[in-house]
């Protein structure tokens, strides 16, 4: 296996002085080719600036980025990026079809093959009679897997996934994650899911890096044991799963007091609850 | 589809045609009634306006489909400024408007020159056209171009200036080259506020029209109006302003039209 990103030293602060903030504190890790591998940390904690900076789209304080082996300055042409907010990074007055082209129209296919591209890639995300519609006119999950499509047709070396199930309900979250699992295994591409939804991060990779608060440093980087072959429930029931979520719930979150509280959204309220009460004391004291 | 649900949709059909021109009609009725019951010489009915009218532009020779000299001598050029110099307005607005707009610091450098000359209410520049470029064509295309162009620019730098950020993003992500980035991104994207902003200038062109030509000959539908107005010759002065309306009228509904068509791809726009 080759590596396909290698990150070394990266940092980034934004402003200067007294208002500096270090959004990534010297992280050092890489991803080999065909690897799907997600980044796990708490809000906040500087995972997005990570993502910006892997694809390009700012430029790091310090450190490297590489993308198979070349030096990453500007964004990589064969780099695709599927944000969270679908309804945002969608083009509403392209219909499907013309957004899921939109990529290609500056390469060198041919109209023909544009549309032969990217049909092909709604049909990989179960999208098959849609193209003629605008985004609007479908509901969330399907517009998410517009974008899927959208950056599978430019066929990337990479596919970085800004929590890209962030925004849709729970059933609808499952599906799209069975879909990532099968379209990354039937290409052998290279994906990275950046999430703050630990459950998601176990069932969805095959390996889970997991980040510290502000500014964001690796604690972990586990490889996920779970078999290739994933289901919503019986994976999800496994003692595998159960004991990966509690072990990146504690790296998360440290304290062994709270581990018992398994499910994420429990873990969040635990960490609302918990830094309200440090808000408290700071003002009583 | 049943025969109920068609006869309701013509008689919605016809009801919304109802409401739309019913009081209209009626006040159409009652302006007759009244003018006749006056007998005013400055406020002919609307009947004679009519037929004062339909013989002013209408009587021509059918080789001119039936258009008289008038409408060639002063309708078509006072058409041909006003689309012409809301056209040229539309295509210098939404090019500086483009430009400045993207750039980060321009609209700091021209923002206040901008909003200065679109404070200045259009009619009142003519005398300086006039100092420019004389009496004539120049002088109101010129005075119409400028009174013009401040809505279109200013709604183009609003638009463009709004991209959302995660749209741009995206944009970039995929390395969009600048040209289909403006083109198919940039341009979209603020493709409602420039509508808005060529709607207000399309009036705007239509009222510098006539101004620009109540102050000067050759020819046109102001300085028309005007004359007959001197010449005591009412019905053929609301004649002219029976014209200024129907072609506002017929300007909006073409310019909605193109409208709805382009902005099709909008929730709301497009449903209905």
């Amino acid at each position: 296996m080759s590596t396909m990103l290698e990150v070394s030293g990266l940092n980034h602060r934004y402003g200067t002085g007294e208002k500096e903030h270090i959004a990534v504190n010297d992280l050092t890790f890489t991803v080999e080719a065909g690897q799907l591998a997600s980044i796990v940390g708490p809000s906040g904690c500087g995972k997005s600036t990570l993502l910006r900076c892997i694809a390009g789209l700012i430029k790091p304080t310090s450190g490297t980025v590489s993308l198979h082996g070349d030096r990453v300055d500007g964004v990589p042409s064969d780099l695709a990026v599927v944000f969270q907010d679908y309804s945002r990074s969608l083009f509403p007055w392209l219909s499907v079809a013309k957004n899921v082209e939109f990529p290609l129209r500056w390469g060198s296919l041919s109209k023909t093959d544009r549309r032969e591209r990217a049909q092909e890639a709604l049909d990989q995300v179960g999208l098959s009679g849609v193209g003629g519609k605008f985004p609007w006119q479908l509901s969330g999950g399907m517009q998410q897997r517009v974008s899927i499509a959208r950056a599978l047709a430019r066929r990337p070396a990479l596919l970085l996934m800004d929590e890209p199930f962030a925004s849709v309900d729970a059933q609808t979250r499952f599906e799209l994650e069975d879909l990532t699992r099968r379209v990354q295994r039937d290409h052998g591409s290279t994906v990275l899911v950046v999430t703050h939804d630990i459950d998601e991060s176990v069932y969805l990779s095959d390996r889970v890096l997991v980040l510290s608060k502000s500014p964001a440093s690796i604690v972990a980087d586990l490889t996920v044991g779970l078999p290739a072959e994933r289901d919503q429930i019986t994976t999800r029931e496994s003692a595998e799963f159960v004991s990966m979520r509690g072990e990146v719930a504690r790296l998360l979150h440290g304290k062994e007091a709270v581990t018992a509280a398994g499910d994420a959204a429990e873990w969040e309220l635990a960490e609302k609850s918990a830094t309200a009460d440090v808000e408290a004391e700071s003002k009583t004291g | 589809m049943s025969a109920i649900t068609l006869s309701g949709r013509v008689g919605r059909g016809v009801s919304s045609i109802l409401r739309t021109w019913l009081l209209f009609i009626a006040i159409l009725v009652l302006w007759e009634i009244v003018t006749r019951a006056a007998a005013n010489t400055f406020f002919p009915p609307p009947s004679k306006i009519a037929t004062t009218a339909a013989g002013l532009w209408f009587t021509g020779p059918a080789g001119h489909l039936f258009l008289t000299d008038t409408v060639f001598d002063n309708v078509f050029p006072s058409l041909g400024r006003t689309l012409g110099g809301w056209l040229i307005a539309s295509v210098i607005g939404i090019a500086v408007g483009v430009l400045v707009g993207r750039s980060r610091t321009a609209m700091d450098y021209v923002g206040a020159l901008f909003a200065f000359f679109r404070a200045l209410p259009p009619p009142a520049l003519i005398p300086i056209f006039i100092v420019l470029f004389g009496i004539g064509p120049g002088m109101q295309t010129g005075s119409i171009i400028f009174g013009a162009v401040w809505p279109v620019l200013l709604n183009t730098v609003d638009g463009v200036r709004s991209v959302d950020s995660v749209k741009v993003e995206t944009a970039r992500s995929f390395r969009t080259p600048k040209g289909y980035w403006l083109a198919m991104v940039v341009l979209p994207a603020a493709a409602p506020k420039i509508f808005a902003g060529l709607r207000l200038s399309l009036s705007i062109s239509l009222l510098l029209m006539v101004v620009s030509e109540l102050v000067g000959p050759p020819n046109g539908i102001g300085i028309s109006l005007l004359q007959a107005q001197q010449a005591f010759d009412f019905p053929l002065m609301w004649s002219w302003l029976v014209l200024l309306g129907l072609l506002g009228y017929g300007f909006n509904a073409v310019f909605v039209a193109v409208e709805r068509r382009a902005l099709a791809w909008q929730p709301t726009g497009g449903r209905n």
